[in-house]
């Protein structure tokens, strides 16, 4: 099985080192700022969350319905549809799209999907090279990283980190860390091969079951040179993106972009239906694990998802400890109730990477109930039996202390009370994670309990 | 009226200033007080690790302590938040479901039950940075978020006006979370001192003396950032100042 992911170690190395963790902060605290500034400017905008929420939920009711709507109306407009039960299912069939047009070269353009596949190595081992278009996205590749984030890729990055990468693998000059110099250095790099590759990939935000059309929303026009200049479109959906109708589309597209960068729109917003004249266009409806998480009565509610960002930028501990250290394909609060549905033991320690705070779920513009659902995901974890020994036998001993009235004041109120015993049986051993960073609260001389027994004695004898 | 006054744990033992303060503020509204003397604590800490068969005893212990009083009171947001929505690990008969309906936080207790508005036996001449508790704040609903599009209001402030003179001050993150977060605090150490040391740091900035709250769990964290960071901040909570304990 695949390592346990240590998010605090990894959070512990990212706040050490200050620049980075300052500009992350920041950077996303304005978005969420950004966000606000949008959210707050239309007054329907609540009215919109919840109308967001309710298509979605019915979608989701209806979902093989939808599904078959979209497969019926997508084939009738000349597009090849294809069914893949996961992520190797998925990524064989890719792989023999491209093997039957000899496609040695793929162009793509963000998909958060390909990533939870792992389609570029898988493609990579069999001799297709792979080139991921968005600045972002592509910044990482060049890096051997995972995005950080599902909207900026590489916004744990400093630009002068970019301007290493990129003089390291594109040609640019290291000490320019220009952020228009370097973007422009990527689109030179880049532009060869929209013209060489012989296929082109985009993700896909919504698929609009009346129509049998993909949407596909971006700022820097990637996804339409992938899809239309090469002559084969393949674009990978997962299976909860449906939505019933094209005027649905209103409602999302004015939340998308607001939830997700405080911009009212996305530069662009391309319909994909049908093959161009001589092309040929194929989707594949990916499920991997979704239908299962249909049916998990507490967690259905994350297809809600439109993988807008919001939950992580709004996120207080990812602000700080970056999407990296949640080892998965999504970080943040969202990442921290998808990904242990992929992998309960590698990922059981991500529905601890959060305070409860609830501001995720207040940003959602689907509503999803995500602090909620990590609080439910601990109870998952400690009943699987992942939670480590000591943080279980404390537990134990706390559960059975607080039970008892009298063991709890011998405990609170012994002779070696508080500092050592009370906080080490309620929070296990505290202090020494405690004290690192902070001063230790002094225990009172007498505790209320003991106060109250003796003034209303008092009282009662006056 | 009758109410049972519930001590947080924690309180007891590190904060019993604040149960005093809270004891005698309930008194002087003209409520008649019982500290039911076998509480220990709500379950909170066992139920928000995932430990639902652990924090059972608690809980019906909990049940067992409160159930016949028409109200229960505590000066802690994130334990009011435990009990009421979460209070899930026992079997949920009329004396569990009698508990979690009418325990209620302080603040709001005075807000909403009570009506009170004036404080004229307190008095508060100092700067104070509200700390909006996310417990408070997002699950028993005391006052707007600012995620959401909607008019603003805001119990505490509201009783904190009716406070001789304090003076308000405001950081620039007035929602964030502090970083506290229970257990979350020793097992994420790094990400909670951190998200601490920003929390005071801009309070500071904003020019407060005092950082107060209904929660003192949260400030108990954050007066450990300041400490440790030398800040000269001071920290009460809301029962202090509204009862006049802390001038």
């Amino acid at each position: 099985m695949s390592r346990r992911v240590d998010h605090v170690k990894a959070a512990r190395t990212f706040i050490q080192d200050e620049p980075h963790i300052k500009f992350h902060d920041q950077r996303l605290w304005g978005l969420r700022q950004l966000r606000d500034g949008q959210a707050h400017g239309i007054a329907e905008w609540e009215q919109l969350r919840e109308l967001a929420s309710q298509i979605k939920e019915h979608t989701l009711s209806h979902l093989g319905d939808y599904l078959e709507q979209f497969e019926r109306n997508a084939t009738a407009n000349g597009v090849i549809v294809h069914w893949a039960a996961d992520a190797a299912e998925h990524n064989r069939i890719v792989h023999e799209i491209l093997s039957a047009q000899a496609v040695t070269l793929l162009v793509k353009s963000k998909s958060m999907l390909t990533e939870e596949c792992e389609m570029r190595p898988y493609l990579e081992a069999r001799g297709i090279a792979v080139v991921e278009t968005d600045l972002g996205e592509r910044i990482q590749q060049l890096d051997h990283e995972m995005p950080s984030h599902i909207v900026v890729p590489a916004v744990h990055k400093l630009r002068g980190d970019v301007a290493q990468v990129f003089a390291e693998n594109i040609g640019t000059d290291p000490t320019n860390d220009d952020p228009a110099y370097l973007a422009e250095g990527m689109r030179q790099d880049t532009r060869p091969y929209f013209l060489k590759a012989g296929a082109g990939m985009t993700g896909c935000n919504f698929a609009v079951a009346e129509t049998g059309s993909v949407v596909v929303c971006t700022n820097e026009g990637n996804a339409d040179l992938s899809a239309n200049v090469p002559p084969l479109h393949i674009a990978s959906i997962g299976i909860e993106k449906l939505i019933p109708r094209q005027s649905d589309l209103g409602v999302f597209i004015r939340m998308l972009s607001r939830s997700a960068l405080g911009s009212p729109i996305t530069q662009y917003t391309s319909h994909f239906r049908a093959p161009k004249a001589g092309g040929a266009m194929h989707f594949i409806l990916v499920d991997n694990g979704r239908s299962a998480r249909l049916a998990m009565d507490d967690f259905w509610y994350s297809l809600k998802c439109i993988r807008c960002g919001a939950c992580m930028n709004t996120c207080p501990v990812y602000r700080r400890s970056g999407g990296l250290s949640y080892g998965g394909v999504y970080a943040g609060p969202i990442g921290a109730i998808i990904n242990p549905t992929f992998d309960l033991k590698k990922y059981s320690a991500l529905p601890f990477a959060s305070t409860l705070n609830g501001s995720c779920s207040n940003v959602c513009p689907v509503k999803i109930n995500i602090h909620e659902q990590i609080y439910k995901w601990r109870q998952i974890v400690a009943e699987q039996g992942e939670l480590g020994f000591i943080k279980k036998e404390s537990m134990k001993l706390a559960g059975k202390v607080l039970a008892d009235p009298k063991r709890y004041r011998a405990f609170s109120e012994g002779s070696n009370r508080a500092i050592d015993t009370l906080p080490r049986a309620l929070l296990y051993n505290p202090f020494n994670a405690w004290g690192k960073q902070r001063e230790l609260p002094t225990p009172a001389a007498q505790t209320f309990h003991q106060w109250y027994a003796a003034q209303r004695k008092e009282q009662a004898d006056e | 009226m009758k109410v049972a006054l519930f001590v947080p744990c924690f309180i007891d033992t590190f904060f019993p200033e604040v149960a005093i303060a809270t004891l005698e503020l309930l008194e002087r509204v003209g409520c008649e007080v019982v500290y039911p003397p076998d509480q220990t604590c709500c379950g909170q800490p066992l139920g928000n690790s995932g430990c639902q068969q652990d924090a059972a005893g608690a809980e019906a212990l909990f049940v067992r302590n409160f159930a016949a009083y028409d109200y229960i009171v505590a000066p802690s947001g994130s334990c009011v938040h435990h009990v009421r929505d979460h209070l899930t690990a026992i079997p949920q008969d009329a004396a569990a479901k009698h508990v979690r309906a009418q325990t209620f936080e302080l603040v709001e207790f005075l807000h909403d039950v009570l009506q009170i508005r004036d404080f004229p036996w307190a008095r508060f001449e100092h700067k104070v940075g509200w700390h909006n508790s996310c417990g408070t704040l997002r699950q028993l609903h005391h006052a707007q978020p600012s995620e959401i599009n909607a008019p603003f209001f805001s119990k505490p402030l509201t009783l904190l006006a009716g406070v001789p003179g304090i003076e308000l001050v405001s950081p620039k993150r007035p929602d964030e979370c502090c970083g506290f977060g229970g257990t979350f605090c020793v097992t994420e150490e790094p990400v909670s001192a951190r998200m601490g040391y920003d929390k005071v740091r801009d309070h500071q900035q904003a020019g407060a003396d005092f950082i107060a709250s209904a929660d003192m769990s949260c400030l108990m964290h954050q007066k450990g950032c300041a400490e440790r960071l030398g800040l000269p901040l001071r920290f009460v909570h809301i029962a202090q100042i509204l009862n006049g304990s802390v001038r």
